[in-house]
């Protein structure tokens, strides 16, 4: 097991190199010029090149790129074109932002996407199965966005129990007043995760249902509680594989949820260093995402192997 | 909490079995009137080929059959009525009064378990003991089925283990409870022939020791000589011919049951081509209204398409079903 992990961290570092190149060459195909957007268009040429070579624009692209890898490495994500504030600053407090919604959107995604995918497989074909079947459908097919306002209409328009947008503090909610902020944008951004994950754990639990050993284990005499132990134990590594994917996709943040609930995260971001051609910004927000998404990948491949002894080789 | 038998009361009791799957003209009939009796330390082997509805029947005396199953007739089991049982008292029932075998003992266990704990969690659901004492007997039956180094091998998972010594493995897991009824469904398929023997004379031995009450399940006729005190050979869901072991080989009524024999490869008729039963076994879900045998059979009339025949006492314990019963001979 412990060399599995050894292997599968080895296994990450090619990984994060490419991400870090591709990245790198990404930003760099977008059309459109920084100093051009900083500077006013009858700036004389001399500040032009002056501002261009104070960012290290006018090298070459690959000594561009091992620099701001070398500087990448070492922490320093260098300064927003567009602020002057230090990225690492700004991308910290966009991720965090980002986590206190990600982690329990998670958890109760994948809390619910289990139940309901475990309780439709079990009861395959009854009406049962077809009502949350259709629920976790339904959950997948809305479009967040447009959930998102039907909530604010209700929760905070009609019902006025819960703000309709804001943070209302900062890093982690303090007291349950301020966590209360939280709930329309979890609730919403759990939909997808929920539905993906309820599709696939009733797929596989019916697979493993499927298997002889489910038969053995009725032969057993084990009770109901001991055998679907058992089942969700076979069903995990596939329902992990799915979980880490969507909480990758949680930590890019939601553009489209972080507008309705006018929430600071790293889709906000992302999305405003895009627009203002911050090179600094995106190069490093993409990069930290990926290396989170890598992570969470690699955390998968180890519970997967942890849990489905086959795996390890 | 064994339910001991008085010595002449059957350890399992079957009268009239049917089982069906599905509804009106389409319905699959897997069993059609299945009756026999076993008692404490006998040994019966139903012999079939595939799809004569055997695997079937072994799983209703477990009550293991799906949802969708019909079943008619009585099923008594170590002094139960395994049909009408309640889910719970059938959930104790097995696994400690009646176990089973599987035939593939890499499918049979849960691959994400301890061959170990998968043995431990069912002492501990029935002998209400603690984890230790319950492994503790875990390596007890590992060495009672001749494993080598028991103690490590708990910690194996299924996997890690070659096929004889999981069907060892399985043969532990079934013997965990110390069950009066073990119902072994083909247990030595799918090994191979030198392991295949060693799981027998196993498996023999653990009976006589046990004293256990056992329906051995299995295509093989070689096997079933082997291992059974009795035979039962069962053909679209019927026993065409029950019969001691030697009454069978020696003087079997049923064409069938001869064809059988005369397919198997043995050493005394060295270069003879062997026999075969022309067709196929016939569809369950379309039986024949006479004898289901009679499309495949040279000895087939009239009478044997028009009207089953009832089962024929042909000797002491020996009964077949056919029209024709000097002509199997």
């Amino acid at each position: 097991m412990l060399t599995f992990v050894a292997r599968r961290l080895l296994h990450a570092i090619p990984i994060l190199l490419g991400v870090s190149m591709l990245v790198f060459g990404l930003v760099q195909m977008i059309p459109g010029n920084p100093i051009d957007l900083l500077l006013p268009p009858e700036a004389p040429p001399e500040l032009i090149a002056q501002m261009t070579a104070a960012y290290g624009f006018d090298k070459p692209l690959h000594i561009q790129y091992f620099s701001w890898l070398g500087r990448t490495l070492q922490g320093d994500l260098g300064y927003s074109i567009f602020t002057g504030a230090p990225v690492a600053r700004e991308l910290m407090s966009a991720l965090g932002n980002t986590f206190v919604l990600a982690v329990p959107a998670a958890l109760l995604g994948f809390a619910l996407g289990v139940g309901l995918g475990a309780l439709a497989a079990f009861h395959q074909g009854t009406w049962i199965d077809k009502a949350a079947s259709a629920f976790a459908i339904t959950g997948v097919s809305l479009p967040h966005y447009w959930f998102a306002i039907v909530l604010v209409v209700i929760f905070s328009v009609t019902l006025n129990w819960l703000p309709a947008q804001g943070m209302g503090f900062e890093g982690l909610p303090g007291s349950f007043a301020e966590a209360r902020s939280l709930v329309l944008p979890v609730v919403t951004l759990s939909l997808i995760p929920m539905g993906v994950v309820a599709r696939v754990v009733r797929a596989t639990v019916l697979e493993v249902l499927n298997q002889e050993f489910v038969a053995t284990l009725r032969a057993k005499g084990l009770i109901d509680r001991e055998v679907l132990l058992h089942v969700l134990k076979n069903a995990a590594p596939a329902a992990l594989a799915v979980m880490g994917l969507q909480f990758g996709y949680l930590l890019g943040g939601s553009i489209l949820v972080e507008t309705v609930f006018n929430w600071p995260g790293s889709g906000n971001l992302l999305n405003l260093a895009i627009f203002r051609r911050d090179v600094p910004v995106m190069q490093a927000t993409i990069v930290v995402l990926a290396f989170f998404f890598v992570l969470v990948n690699l955390l998968v491949d180890i519970a997967q192997a942890a849990i489905d002894p086959r795996i390890r080789r | 909490m064994k339910h001991e038998a008085i010595i002449d009361e059957p350890m399992v009791e079957v009268r009239d079995l049917h089982v069906s799957f599905g509804k009106g003209a389409g319905a699959v009939r897997a069993v059609n009137g299945v009756s026999f009796a076993l008692r404490k330390g006998e040994v019966l082997g139903v012999l079939g080929e595939s799809g004569s509805g055997k695997s079937v029947m072994l799983r209703t005396l477990l009550g293991l059959l799906p949802a969708h199953a019909r079943t008619e007739g009585t099923v008594t089991v170590a002094g139960q009525p395994v049909l009408s049982l309640p889910p719970d008292a059938l959930r104790r029932l097995r696994g400690s009064t009646v176990a089973m075998i599987f035939q593939e003992p890499m499918t049979a266990f849960d691959p994400v378990f301890t061959i170990g704990r998968q043995i431990a969690e069912t002492i501990m659901r029935h002998d209400r003991v603690g984890r230790d004492a319950a492994m503790k007997r875990a390596q007890e039956l590992l060495e009672l089925v001749a494993i080598p180094s028991a103690k490590g091998r708990l910690a194996n998972y299924p996997h890690e283990m070659s096929g004889g010594m999981r069907q060892r493995a399985m043969i532990a897991l079934a013997l965990a409870c110390r069950p009066s009824v073990l119902l072994a469904d083909e247990p030595t398929t799918a090994l191979d022939v030198t392991v295949q023997i060693q799981i027998l004379l196993l498996l023999r031995r653990l009976q006589a020791e046990l004293d256990m009450a056992v329906v051995f399940v299995t295509h093989d006729i070689g096997v079933a000589v082997e291992i059974s005190d009795r035979i039962g050979v069962m053909y679209a869901g019927r026993f065409v011919e029950e019969a001691p072991i030697e009454a069978l080989v020696d003087a079997h009524a049923h064409p069938y049951t001869r064809g059988l024999l005369a397919s198997t490869v043995h050493g005394q008729r060295k270069g003879e081509r062997l026999e075969t039963i022309p067709g196929a076994p016939p569809n369950l879900a379309a039986l024949p209204p006479g004898c289901a045998f009679a499309p495949r059979c040279r000895h087939a009339d009239d009478r044997c398409r028009a009207e089953a025949p009832e089962p024929r006492v042909v000797g002491p314990s020996h009964v077949a079903r056919c029209h024709h019963l000097s002509a199997g001979r």
